[in-house]
């Protein structure tokens, strides 16, 4: 169980990314670059530029004599400086773990837990990481009961979902648009390989969910919400759908021209989907 | 006080438009008692109380009732009761008038019950067969008439650790009175009690900030089967009770000592936990042995509480205070919450205290065997700057996990009860699977009472009690539950309402709060 995975941190408890409260890890580097994303520094994993040294007020950063990135965790303060001022979307903080001591951080509040998720980034770009430490948790007397999670971007080919299904209790996906084009514009990727991972995933009883991110005027159009209704329908009538209403914090400046859905137009979204049919929403 | 202030204190009582009838009733009755000799201690120990180390809590000067009863309701409702004249129930209807004409009889500091019974266990005789849906038809005009005639959010029942569809009504009640009163303790045992009873339990605190939780496990450990939480976090035998309540104030203790860590152990604290049990022995002899309250009190006659199911609290407060200034008398700089040394000298400190008080006898403690029940004090409204009981200081709390991990290991020694108020955000509406996960996993790793609360709903939860935000903001005009003047002080002191967790300091007597005793001499 040597296995490294390079993380960008933990949360030990979290009632936003599951069911019941879970201990939370957040995968570096992404293979999307969303417009709306809410931690833009997990996109990249960091190129040693050394340009956040200067912007770090407590010395908690410097550049090693062989060029690379270190991080004083002792002297952080927190401050984040240098992540907002990344200019390649990426953390100096990031660091590479191995999966037991992983588990090891597991352990201590696992009394308190529901179950562990593996989020991001993007949690499937470091999918053998992530299967080792699934399969540590099954392994483990004390941490079996824990279910185990990835939280997804579904941009993942269908042996990686093959690999960890017999390890994973289940997967979120986000579905950030039901056109190619739009999905296109909104992460910089197609999104062929998210809609079969949406039909893999749930013909193997492993969806746990999908997310719909709601961008106003631009992915909530009524005739392309009614299609992705009856799409999502289709693929499971009982499918459970989280719509989250698109919030500004964290995102990137260029971000700006972006609006927030309010409460009326979040109500509109719900009663289109339930008009395509579905009956398990969750409006967030 | 001198006649001349106490007659211009009267008269401010009798002016004053925004008490209740009751409430001035109460105010004047507390002046009076002031008028009267406090029980008689040692130089050293008025010496302490003058500097505040040690405190009765405006207890008044002539103990006349015990601090906190807990009569057997479940007795009363089997055998009927010679003074009240009522013979035993035989319906619901009955047993819910037969109850309220028994708490109308029921005093405690607070002048109001501070108990009301585990009214899953005292009321089951009477409930069997019936729906949910009925029991909330029988239950609402009982729990409207308990705020309206009991109107003090210290006045507290007590319901499981198993389901029934009794428990479901009470919360469902709760959800649609929204009222601060009664103040609700659900019992939990990991087993017994189901995570959809559970589940329920947290759905109604995000609604109106109650139920508390307490480890039915662990209590049964410390206090046998027959236990109650009352008032705000006093866990105590039922048919039994607290005379009192004296707690010591770590933070000024600490003020006070001029020596190294070393000479805190050695003298200091074992000195001032002495001085704390006199006045506990003076206040328990007054009103055991010159006001004879369990010789003639009538649940003392018929067997619904008995003296040897008694004893008294010692509490102590402004730990995390006391904490941080030793280590910097240390040149340490790690903070209680914060850092791992420091979090060891906070449990060497409780450990300590806790020998000092279990090898102190007091009289007519029997219901401890014979010494005084330690309990982590939650404070009261006119503290300032120290924090309550064992907590962390408000605002300074780490994350969760770390929070309960600190303060659990401090749990096990308070048997009579240790409040650490968990603050969460509105996002554990959508998840409270999330919350029961961690009150299982608090009990789990040794947390004793367990209490939390949300910014979004109308209440704030002030100790163990509650307060409508609506009433603290009306409160120059008065307010119908006297519990509310102490919610206002604490918030008046330390700005509550401001705070992202949302927790305070206070107690029980808000009549004392116009007469604040200075001296026992």
């Amino acid at each position: 169980m040597n296995t490294v995975g390079l993380v960008a941190d933990v949360v030990r408890f979290s009632c936003v990314d599951g069911p019941g409260n879970r201990f939370v890890v957040f995968m570096q580097g992404c293979n999307f670059n969303c417009i709306a994303c809410h931690n833009p520094y997990t996109i990249n994993v960091c190129n040693n530029c050394g340009e956040c040294v200067a912007v770090c007020e407590s010395a908690a950063l410097s550049l090693s004599s062989a060029g690379s990135m270190m991080w004083n965790s002792a002297v952080c303060t927190g401050s984040d400086h240098c992540t907002s001022w990344c200019p390649y979307d990426s953390t100096p903080k990031a660091l590479p773990i191995t999966v037991n001591e992983l588990i090891d951080q597991v352990r201590g509040p696992a009394p308190f837990l529901s179950g562990v998720t593996v989020s991001g980034g993007e949690a499937t770009q470091q999918a053998p990481f992530v299967r080792s430490f699934f399969a540590a948790l099954a392994a483990d007397p004390e941490l079996s009961r824990l279910s185990r999670f990835v939280d997804s971007n579904g941009a993942a080919p269908e042996h990686v979902w093959r690999d960890l299904a017999p390890v994973m209790d289940g997967a979120m996906i986000d579905l950030k648009a039901l056109d190619a084009e739009t999905h296109l514009a909104m992460t910089g990727q197609p999104n062929d390989e998210v809609l079969a991972s949406i039909g893999l995933l749930a013909s193997m009883g492993k969806l746990a969910e999908v997310r719909l991110l709601m961008l106003p005027g631009i992915n909530d159009h009524f005739d392309v919400l009614t299609r992705t209704g009856a799409w999502l329908y289709d693929v499971d009538p009982l499918m459970q759908v989280k719509v989250i209403g698109f919030r500004c914090h964290g995102v990137r400046a260029n971000a700006g021209v972006l609006t927030e859905p309010d409460s009326a137009t979040m109500s509109g979204y719900e009663a289109i989907l339930r008009g395509a049919g579905l009956t398990r929403l969750c409006l967030v | 006080m001198e006649m001349t202030e106490m007659r211009t204190v009267g008269r401010a009582l009798i002016r004053d438009r925004s008490l209740t009838y009751h409430q001035r009733v109460s105010r004047l009755a507390n002046l009076a008692e002031e008028a009267l000799e406090p029980p008689q201690v040692s130089e050293a120990c008025g010496a302490a109380l003058d500097k505040r180390i040690i405190c009765d809590i405006f207890e008044g000067h002539a103990p006349y009732r015990a601090r906190y009863l807990l009569p057997d309701y479940q007795r009363a409702i089997e055998r009927g009761s010679a003074y009240l004249e009522l013979p035993p129930p035989t319906d619901l209807n009955e047993a819910l008038w037969f109850l309220m004409s028994m708490y109308s009889q029921v005093p405690s500091i607070t002048g109001y019950p501070v108990y009301l019974g585990d009214l899953d266990a005292v009321l089951a005789p009477f409930v069997a067969g019936l729906s949910v849906d009925e029991l909330v038809s029988a239950l609402r005009p009982f729990w409207r008439a308990i705020d309206r005639i009991l109107p003090d959010a210290f006045v507290h029942t007590n319901v499981g650790p198993s389901d029934s569809p009794f428990t479901r009504a009470v919360l469902r009640v709760e959800r649609e009175l929204l009222q601060v009163v009664p103040n609700i303790t659900l019992k939990v045992h990991p087993d017994v009690t189901p995570d959809d009873l559970l589940l329920d339990a947290v759905k109604t605190v995000f609604e109106c900030g109650k139920p508390h939780f307490v480890n039915h496990e662990m209590m049964v450990a410390d206090l046998g089967d027959d236990y109650a939480a009352v008032s705000c976090y006093n866990s105590l035998p039922i048919g039994g009770g607290s005379h009192t309540l004296v707690r010591l104030n770590l933070a000024e203790l600490v003020h006070h000592h001029a020596g190294d860590l070393e000479a805190f152990f050695d003298g200091a604290l074992g000195r001032y936990v002495e001085l704390g049990c006199e006045l506990i022995e003076a206040r328990v002899r007054y009103l055991v042995e010159q006001a004879r309250f369990y010789e003639h009190f009538w649940l003392a006659e018929e067997g619904l509480i008995s003296l040897d199911r008694f004893s008294a609290m010692f509490g102590v407060f402004g730990l995390a205070e006391a904490v941080n200034q030793l280590m910097q008398m240390q040149g340490l700089e790690g903070t209680y919450g914060h850092d791992q040394a420091a979090n060891d000298l906070s449990y060497r400190i409780t450990a300590e205290v806790a020998a000092l008080v279990a090898t102190r006898p007091l009289p007519y403690c029997e219901g401890n065997g014979g010494r005084a029940f330690l309990h982590s004090q939650s404070g009261i409204d006119s503290d300032v700057g120290v924090t309550a009981g064992t907590r962390i200081p408000v605002g300074t709390e780490p994350e969760l996990y770390e929070h309960i991990r600190t303060v659990a290991p401090h749990h096990y020694l308070f048997e009579s009860g240790v409040s650490d108020i968990v603050h969460f955000d509105d996002t554990a509406r959508r998840n409270p699977e999330a919350v029961v996960d961690i009150i299982r996993g608090a009990f789990r790793e040794g947390m004793r009472d367990f209490t939390f609360n949300l910014d979004s709903n109308g209440f704030i939860r002030i100790t163990g009690y509650l307060v409508r935000k609506s009433d603290l903001d009306d409160i120059a005009h008065g307010a119908r539950h006297s519990s509310t003047f102490l919610g206002a002080g604490a918030e008046a002191q330390a700005r509550v309402t401001g705070r992202a967790p949302k927790r305070v300091v206070s107690n029980e007597r808000a009549a004392a709060a116009a007469v604040h005793r200075r001296s026992p001499s």
